[in-house]
Order: C-alpha cells, then sequence, then structure tokens
C-alpha cells in the first residue's frame, strides 16, 4: 500500500498544480469578462459623480477625482418647474398599484388552472400560452382608440386596469409552484369542510410566497422600466414617469446635460439593483424554471 | 358543515345511498362553478383586452381612419399601399429581419458560451452568475438607452477609447452601416435569461453520460457535441421561440438610441408601426402592419417548431430522423 501511495504521489501533485493552474486561468478569463460586462453599468454611475470638466476630459475612469453631487442637484430639479421628486412618486405608483393587481389576479387564475377540474380548462391555458406569442402592437391600437374615447388619456387607467386581468406569465409561473403542492393537503381541508375560496386563501397562497415574490419583482420591473405604455398614454410633464422624464431630459435636439442625465439615470437604476441584489435567489429562480424573459 | 357532507349525511339517515353518480356531477357542477369563479379575472380581461383588440384590429386594417373623423372602408388597400407602394415599409422589414437574424443568434451564443462556463461549479459561480445577469436587468430600461447614446456618439465612449489607441473615430449613429450594430450589440449584452435557462438545462444533463462518454476516451469538444448539445436541444428551441418573438417586436432601445435613424437603417418593423399609429394618426394602415407583423411571427414560430422534429432531441427515444 505505502509502495502505491509513493509511485503515486509524483504523478498527483503534478495534476493538482495542473489543476490549479487551470482554476486561476479559469477565474481571470471569467473575472475580467464579468468586468466588461458590468463596466458601462459601472462607468455611468462614476460618470454621475464627476464635475462638468472631469466628465470629459477623464471620460473612461470609474473613479471620479473628485467625487461631488452637483449633477443630482442639477438633475433633480427637473424641467418645465417639475422636480424628479414628481417623476419618481408617479413611477412608484405605476409600479406598486399594476404589480399588486398583476400578482393577485394571476394568483386566482394559476389556482383555477392549477387544483380545479372544470370543463373547458384544457382549451382556456392553451388560449392563454397563445396569447403569449402576440404582438402587442396587434392590441395596442384598438385599446388605444377605445381608452381615447373614454376620455382616458393623460390619466394612469389605461396603465393600470388592463393589469388587473392576470398576467400570463405570472400564471404560469405560479401554477408551477401549485401543482407542487401535494393533493392530500386541499383533499383534507375540504373534508374539513373547507371551501375553495378557504384553501385558496389559508392554504395555497400562504405556500406559494416565493412564486408571488418572484412575480411581483418581476412585475415591478417592468413597470418601473415600461416606456410604450407611459409614452402612448401620458403626455403631460407633470405626470411623466421616470423613463419619461429621462427620455425628455436627453432630448437631442436640446444642449444636453450628460453628468445631469447619467445622474438621474443611476437614481433610477438604483431600486432596480436593491432589489435585485436582495432578491436574486427568487429571479434565478424565476427564470430557470419557467423562462421568464428578464 | 359543508351542503354536500349535510347531503350524504341525510342520505345515511334515510338509509339509502342515492346513486354514487348524482354526487359526481355536483361536484362537479360546484368545481365547474368555482373554476371559472378563479379563473374569471383572466378571462374577463382576455374577452376585452385580447379578443375585442384583435378582431377591431383585423376590422380596422381593411379602414382608414385617423380617431377623428368615423372610419371609412377601403378593402385592400392598406395592403397594397403597405406592399408596392411604402419604401420606407420595406427599409423597415429589411433593418428588422437584419436584426433578428444577427442579435437572435449572437446573443444565444454568447449564452451559451457563458453558460458553459459557469457550469463547472467551482467557487464563486453565484456572484459571477449575477455580475453576467446584471446588464439584462437593466437593459431594457430608458437610463441604459440614453447611456449607450453616449457611449457610441462622436465624442462617447467608444471613440475615447480608440482615441487613445490612435484609431480615428467613427460617427456610429449616424454611420448607416454602423447604425444597426450599436442596437445588436446592446441586444447581444443582454443575455442573461437565456443563460439561466441553459444553465438550468445544463444541470439537467445526467452526470453519468460524461462519465461513460470519458471512459470511452472523448475528448471535451467531443463531448460537447455529442452530449451537451443534443441534450440542451429542448432548451436551445424555447430559447430561440421565446428571443424570435421578441426580436421581431423590439422597439425601445431603437426608438431611444438611433430613433430609426439614418435612412432608416435602424427603423424596426415595431417603430415605424408606432410612428404611423402615434404620430401621423393612421390608425388603419398601422393595424393592417400590425397584422402582418402577427402573420410573420406565427410563420416563423411554426417553422421554428416544424423543424424541431429535424433537430430537437426528445429523452423518450423519439430522435431526429
Amino acid at each position: 500500500m505505502s509502495v502505491v501511495g509513493t509511485l503515486r504521489s509524483p504523478a498527483r501533485l503534478s495534476k493538482r498544480n495542473r489543476d490549479r493552474i487551470g482554476s486561476g486561468l479559469y477565474h481571470l478569463i471569467v473575472v475580467s469578462s464579468c468586468f466588461l460586462m458590468i463596466y458601462p453599468i459601472l462607468w455611468m454611475f462614476a460618470s454621475s459623480l464627476k464635475g462638468p470638466s472631469e466628465i470629459w476630459t477623464r471620460l473612461s475612469s470609474l473613479i471620479p477625482k473628485v467625487p461631488t453631487f452637483e449633477n443630482y442637484v442639477n438633475g433633480w430639479a427637473g424641467f418645465g418647474g417639475i422636480t424628479f421628486a414628481v417623476f419618481f412618486k408617479n413611477s412608484l405608483f405605476f409600479a406598486t398599484v399594476a404589480t399588486i393587481g398583476a400578482v393577485a389576479s394571476s394568483a386566482c387564475v394559476a389556482y383555477a388552472f392549477a387544483k380545479i377540474r372544470f370543463v373547458g380548462r384544457g382549451f382556456w391555458f392553451t388560449v392563454m400560452l397563445l396569447t403569449l406569442m402576440l404582438p402587442v402592437q396587434v392590441l395596442l391600437i384598438p385599446q388605444y382608440i377605445v381608452f381615447s374615447k373614454l376620455n382616458w388619456i393623460n390619466t394612469f387607467r389605461p396603465l393600470l386596469i388592463p393589469r388587473f386581468f392576470g398576467n400570463a406569465f405570472f400564471i404560469f409561473l405560479m401554477m408551477q409552484f401549485i401543482r407542487g403542492l401535494p393533493n392530500e393537503l386541499d383533499e383534507a381541508a375540504e373534508i374539513d369542510g373547507c371551501s375553495k375560496i378557504g384553501i385558496f386563501f389559508r392554504i395555497v397562497l400562504p405556500l406559494i410566497k416565493p412564486a408571488l415574490i418572484t412575480a411581483a419583482i418581476f412585475s415591478f420591473y417592468w413597470t418601473w422600466e415600461d416606456f410604450l405604455t407611459p409614452l402612448i398614454y401620458l403626455n403631460e410633464p407633470r405626470l411623466y414617469t421616470i423613463s419619461l422624464a429621462i427620455r425628455s431630459f436627453s432630448d437631442p435636439s436640446s444642449t444636453t446635460d450628460w453628468g445631469a442625465i447619467f445622474a438621474m439615470s443611476s437614481l433610477s437604476l438604483v431600486p432596480v439593483f436593491v432589489i435585485f441584489i436582495a432578491f436574486q435567489r427568487y429571479l434565478v429562480q424565476g427564470i430557470s424554471t419557467t423562462g421568464l424573459k428578464g | 358543515m359543508s351542503d354536500t357532507t349535510r347531503e350524504w349525511l341525510l342520505r345515511k339517515a334515510r338509509g339509502k345511498a342515492r346513486p354514487v353518480l348524482k354526487r359526481r356531477s355536483r361536484i362537479t357542477r360546484q368545481n365547474n362553478l368555482m373554476g371559472y369563479l378563479f379563473l374569471s379575472p383572466w378571462l374577463i380581461g382576455f374577452f376585452i383586452f385580447t379578443l375585442l383588440p384583435i378582431v377591431a384590429s383585423l376590422v380596422l386594417a381593411f379602414t382608414e381612419y385617423d380617431i377623428f373623423s368615423p372610419p371609412t372602408w377601403v378593402a385592400l388597400d392598406n395592403f397594397r399601399k403597405m406592399l408596392f407602394q411604402d419604401n420606407r415599409y420595406w427599409r423597415s422589414v429589411r433593418a428588422t429581419f437584419y436584426y433578428v437574424f444577427t442579435a437572435v443568434p449572437l446573443r444565444l451564443l454568447v449564452a451559451l458560451g457563458v453558460a458553459m462556463l459557469l457550469n463547472r461549479g467551482r467557487r464563486l459561480v453565484g456572484v459571477y452568475r449575477a455580475a453576467y445577469y446584471a446588464p439584462s436587468i437593466v437593459g431594457g430600461s430608458v437610463a441604459i438607452a440614453v447611456m449607450w447614446r453616449q457611449i457610441f456618439g462622436v465624442d462617447g465612449l467608444v471613440n475615447y477609447a480608440l482615441g487613445a489607441l490612435r484609431i480615428p473615430g467613427v460617427n456610429w449613429l449616424g454611420d448607416p452601416r454602423t447604425a444597426i450594430w450599436t442596437l445588436i450589440t446592446l441586444a447581444a449584452w443582454q443575455f442573461g435569461s437565456p443563460m439561466l435557462i441553459f444553465l438550468a438545462g445544463l444541470k439537467q444533463i445526467p452526470v453519468e453520460l460524461y462519465e461513460s462518454a470519458s471512459i470511452d476516451g472523448a475528448g471535451g469538444w467531443a463531448k460537447f457535441v455529442g452530449i451537451t448539445l443534443p441534450m440542451l436541444t429542448p432548451v436551445i428551441l424555447f430559447n430561440l421561440v421565446m428571443q424570435i418573438i421578441a426580436g421581431f417586436m423590439a422597439f425601445t432601445q431603437a426608438y431611444l438610441v438611433t430613433a430609426g435613424r439614418p435612412l432608416d437603417t435602424t427603423n424596426f418593423y415595431a417603430l415605424y408601426l408606432y410612428l404611423r399609429a402615434f404620430e401621423t394618426h393612421e390608425m388603419g394602415y398601422s393595424s393592417a402592419m400590425a397584422w402582418v407583423l402577427l402573420l410573420v411571427i406565427a410563420f416563423f414560430t411554426a417553422l421554428v417548431f416544424r423543424s424541431s422534429s429535424y433537430w430537437v432531441y426528445y429523452e423518450s427515444g423519439r430522435v431526429e430522423e
């Protein structure tokens, strides 16, 4: 046995060395490509802290020589007498209400598809999956016509109301979770005299909390970053969401204050990154199990 | 006590169980009631916000309508104009196809490559995965689009870096040959979602396959071609379909980074449709465009699914010919 040991050890050592070099090379490649990936984002944050001259003279640097919040002060003042406080408030309102509506309605529908046997279940499920392939443009124009006839342009109603009727992606995501719950659980509850409504609120909802959180994060992201719907329905600056405000702010036809734009752009991404860092696990799980687009 | 239980007790008291069939049908009726109750948010939304608009836009496609005055029936005029008279339309079709057929494969290739790199199960994978995914989480936002415009601007970051290497700058956004590539790189940069889906797919491949291949003396490339790729084809199919659909609908970044310029080389279909609908208020014409888009997407989705029987490998043994 000792002979085998002595015979083996030199070979093993060199293999270990080779592994160590390989692993070092691997980490070097991955770290440098990671850096290249997030460099533009870091660069924007850094630029937002640079003074008016430094932003051009030391364009590519990631560390401002003299960090200043001047850009943030200038940017926050907004335009047309409306500050970014208003735009942030609008975006927050839009994202919060839309998320509550989308998650609550999707949970109901997911429960129906996953646990209740009713006539036409398969048919409606297929229809729902088909709607995923529908280009929004087909729906947008008739919806716009109806909403404008209702005089809902320049209100948040066209942005919020359609989100209270379930989202196919979220329904699909929650279904996966609800299907995973053992049938014995709701059968036992039913024998104890619990109605379907009771089962949904007391058993299903508490158990699918991870799916609810995942759906809420995605819904928040999609509404926070939404551009097309606010662009179509909100024309008054006092109603602008953060996306529309940054767009107007950076209008190429006027002289652009890149420092202030970068400052407000960075600020608009702060909630996104905070949620990303705090809930990364839920996001990864959500995308991996359902293929949600991020 | 629920109704069903009470009825059952009553039946017992009568000393005679009623036919089981009756009871079962009662449960189904209740299931139907509850099923449609819980389904109702989606079902109502489907009729009001999906089905009705689809039908309406199909009808509108055969009319001329500017919202302010009532629509007039023009039969196939919109389609005729679109296909035979509108040069901008064909430029937008060209730009969209160019974009879909470059950005989608590029994004999937990068996603697969990075997923392979991260699938080695080494330390820090969680951190790396987060870093690669970060651009995708913000990529659709206006903030990033505006930043991208600066990066590729005449005195932007890219030209600054080229200047440091003594290479003359390029007017990336103004040159018809390069403008679309700023959008393609922006799309390729956001490979996060397909990467995560590929990673999940790679984790599903049984380790035993690789082990027995190693015993047979297969190298890294042989294992990739012989095991990884075939086992991954269902995931590739899924990613391909989702990305093609998203690619045809690309709007926000083209609107913000290049605004369709120069010479309409980045005037994507969805962008041109938006201009026709919401800036010149040609609701009939743009509805016709939307329907053509719907048919094109349906055609390509069907094509990919049809072709899948030749290249997608299903474990059950129903292998490609």
